[in-house]
């Protein structure tokens, strides 16, 4: 007691000031910082109420149990060994590639991922492909005494051999429509690389084709519908958030020769080991051109050009968000700029598809706004990312993994908001980041320069995951379970039929017109459009 | 005690001053982190322009949530202890750990990508002065002077006297 006593003593009114006075300043601080987050918390809760968009990832497909489906395998190039690894099949040349580089770089983790892929409970039982070297390269790796597979010389022998309950088919533009009809016909699904097709016919034969076959699933590759921020941006339109869209402009810029189709040609490609009239098909008979076989993309007798080659990407990404359709009118130009290398099809390429009766809501008087133009925009000369934008009178939604929508200065819709201060048109209104936890009304700059830079938006549920890996499973649970492919033949119509046009656009010079009643490209007198289409001659 | 510091009080009052303003700052970004449930140092650690893969092991999915509690815990304790004058020796030094890793993660170093920052930096930016000014703060302690320890300094000081 008596030491205690001497402790106050000599401890003063000033000694005690001196020492808590932290206490307050600490409570100031921490105050300050709760009133702050929950300023910051309001100000969200108010935006997400106000907007109301809900965010959601595209649902998962079902479940891969029952007997192992039997898949069959046409093409395998360079994208069809791409979609045998989403179904789980690579192979061992890839796999000790994949193992070297990531001896050599830690960070690489892209055989890490392929085994850690699920088992779709598929066997790959026959393989088709014209050049021997790929078909015995197939062989190699995938027939083994757990998965027998055998290789057909002919992709009608593979559809009709009854060892197969679907097929893959990635092959050349002009044989994708022969090919996915003839499965359909024969009972067996398929899974058509894009586009659909090649011409305007065959587009509505295999569409009556898989019409009169409802048993057999056709699904066309077009991966990013598994996106994981699509629902979120329809969801975002149907509450008008943007008000009337009137532009939207998508783009593709690549600047290497792989993205301009200038592929490898193979040293042992010759007229030995490649059936080179298999390869042609109906395409125009010419002599044997390893060139025409390796680099196909380049000639319209082959492939699509970046109309049917890259658009069609474009184009069903928004399509599958706003589902505008078939364009009324499309314009198209460009020519090639920066590939002169005896190819035919353009490398710049400009599209305008114009849908006048189009339109995704409006915050202003009635029958104000209407209409809307799609630009697609192409260089395989430089590749500055434009980035894909929808731009409406009241907001401007950027679509990519992440969704960001800014607020537009002269909006209607938030014109008070923005006059109160509330709003800043250069800061988000909205952002949804599939990957981060929930989603942000009110983002920092730094979050957006984090996002951009695309560190943020290849996991789901803390795994990346390859969305052909999901495309290709989304269809076989069609085929498992039942349901409709997210891409099936309506999508895919919408795709070829807009394609087509766009092509025709470019090569006739001339506004192509869509008569949406009689579902016909309207042509002049005398016009074959199908046979424009193709022409091939070298300009 | 304070009789034998070789410093006068108005050098005293401004390595106090120092203490408190460094405190604030840690202590503020400490409880708008605490207070923000979606927040994490994930995108800061991944993108990384300098040891990257010692910064890729933290933000890795293991180690994320740890991190981002051990990262808030420390920026509220050095704050705390900075303000209230209590372990403020060892709170300096964690500070000074905490903001070299913030440094070493993205240095301006020449021909290293700047990324966010509001200001012009080559090779020193201001976690790094922050960081000189807590080791001022750790070499001449305050907290006798200005703080919870003068209790403590104050009683053992009275017990020596008997």
């Amino acid at each position: 007691m008596a030491t205690d006593k001497k402790l106050f003593a000599a401890f003063s009114r000033r000694d005690l000031l001196k020492s808590l006075a932290g206490v307050p300043i600490l409570g100031a601080v921490w105050a300050a910082g709760i009133d702050t987050t929950k300023k910051s918390k309001l100000e969200k809760d108010f935006w997400l109420e106000k907007l109301n968009i809900k965010a959601s990832a595209p649902p998962a497909s079902g479940p891969m149990s029952g007997d192992p489906l039997r898949i069959g395998l046409i093409g395998f190039g360079i994208r069809g060994e791409q979609l045998m690894r989403a179904l789980g099949f690579a192979t061992q040349e890839w796999m000790e590639s994949m193992a070297k580089s990531a001896q050599e770089d830690p960070k690489d983790k892209r055989l890490e991922d392929f085994l850690a892929q699920e088992n779709l409970n598929v066997k790959l039982t026959a393989i088709c492909d014209i050049f021997d070297v790929r078909a015995e390269k197939a062989l190699r790796s995938f027939n083994t005494e757990a998965n027998p597979c055998k290789r057909y010389e002919n992709y009608l022998d593979l559809i009709h051999s009854g060892e197969v309950d679907a097929v893959i088919i990635a092959t050349p533009d002009h044989w994708h429509a022969p090919m996915a009809q003839a499965a359909i016909e024969a009972g067996v699904h398929a899974y058509v690389e894009k586009p659909m097709t090649h011409t305007i016919e065959e587009t509505y034969r295999l569409r009556e084709a898989v019409r009169n076959h409802p048993g057999s699933i056709l699904a066309v590759g077009h991966q990013h519908r598994q996106t994981l921020s699509f629902l979120t941006a329809q969801d975002a339109i149907a509450k008008n958030t943007l008000g009337h869209v009137s532009l939207v402009v998508t783009n593709t810029n690549r600047n290497d020769d792989n993205g301009a189709w200038q592929y490898e040609i193979h040293p042992e490609a010759s007229p030995e080991t490649i059936d080179w009239n298999a390869f042609l098909g109906t395409a125009p008979q010419v002599p044997f051109n390893a060139e025409h076989f390796f680099r196909w993309r380049k000639w319209w007798a082959y492939g699509s050009g970046l109309s049917g080659d890259l658009l069609t990407h474009d184009y069903d990404r928004v399509n599958c968000v706003l589902k505008m359709g078939i364009p009324k009118y499309v314009t198209a130009s460009g020519g090639i700029y920066t590939h002169r290398d005896g190819r035919n099809v353009p490398d710049v390429m400009q599209v305008n598809m114009d849908f006048p009766d189009f339109s995704t809501g409006s915050s202003q008087e009635d029958g104000k706004e209407k209409g809307m133009t799609l630009v697609y925009s192409a260089t395989l000369g430089n590749q500055f990312d434009r980035g894909t934008v929808l731009m409406g009178h009241d907001a401007s939604m950027e679509l990519g993994n992440i969704l960001t929508i800014y607020a537009d200065p002269r909006s209607t819709k938030y014109k008070d908001l923005i006059k109160e201060g509330r709003i800043d048109p250069q800061v988000p209104i909205y952002q949804y980041d599939p990957t981060a936890e929930g989603v942000d009304a009110v983002t920092s700059a730094t979050a957006k320069y984090f996002a951009n830079k695309g560190l943020l938006w290849t996991y789901r549920d803390g795994k990346r995951v390859d969305s052909t890996f999901l495309h290709i499973r989304e269809w076989l649970s069609c085929i498992r379970n039942g349901g409709n492919p997210s891409c099936g033949i309506d999508e895919g119509f919408e795709e070829a039929i807009t394609a087509h046009m766009a092509g025709l656009s470019y090569k006739i010079g001339r506004k192509i017109e869509w008569d949406p009643v009689a579902e016909r490209i309207i042509s002049l007198p005398g016009e074959d459009l199908d046979a424009i289409l193709l022409e091939n001659s070298v300009v | 005690m304070t009789q034998a510091s070789p410093l006068t009080s108005t050098q005293t009052g401004v390595l106090v001053l120092l203490r408190l303003l460094i405190g604030w700052h840690f202590l503020y970004e400490g409880v708008i982190k605490l207070y923000s449930p979606g927040w994490t140092a994930k995108g800061y650690l991944l993108s990384a322009t300098y040891l990257e893969s010692f910064f890729h092991w933290l933000a890795s999915e293991s180690m994320i949530s740890t991190i981002d509690t051990l990262n808030i815990a420390a920026l509220l304790f050095v704050g705390a202890a900075l303000i209230l004058g209590f372990k403020t020796q060892l709170a300096s030094l964690i500070g000074v750990g905490l903001l070299l890793l913030y440094y070493f993660a993205h240095p301006p170093f020449p021909g290293y990508p700047l990324g966010p920052a509001e200001g012009s930096y080559w090779i020193i930016n201001k976690n790094l002065i922050e960081a000189a000014a807590l080791l001022v703060v750790f070499l001449f302690p305050t907290s006798v002077s200005f703080g919870l320890e003068r209790f403590f300094a104050k009683r053992t000081l009275s017990s020596q006297t008997h």
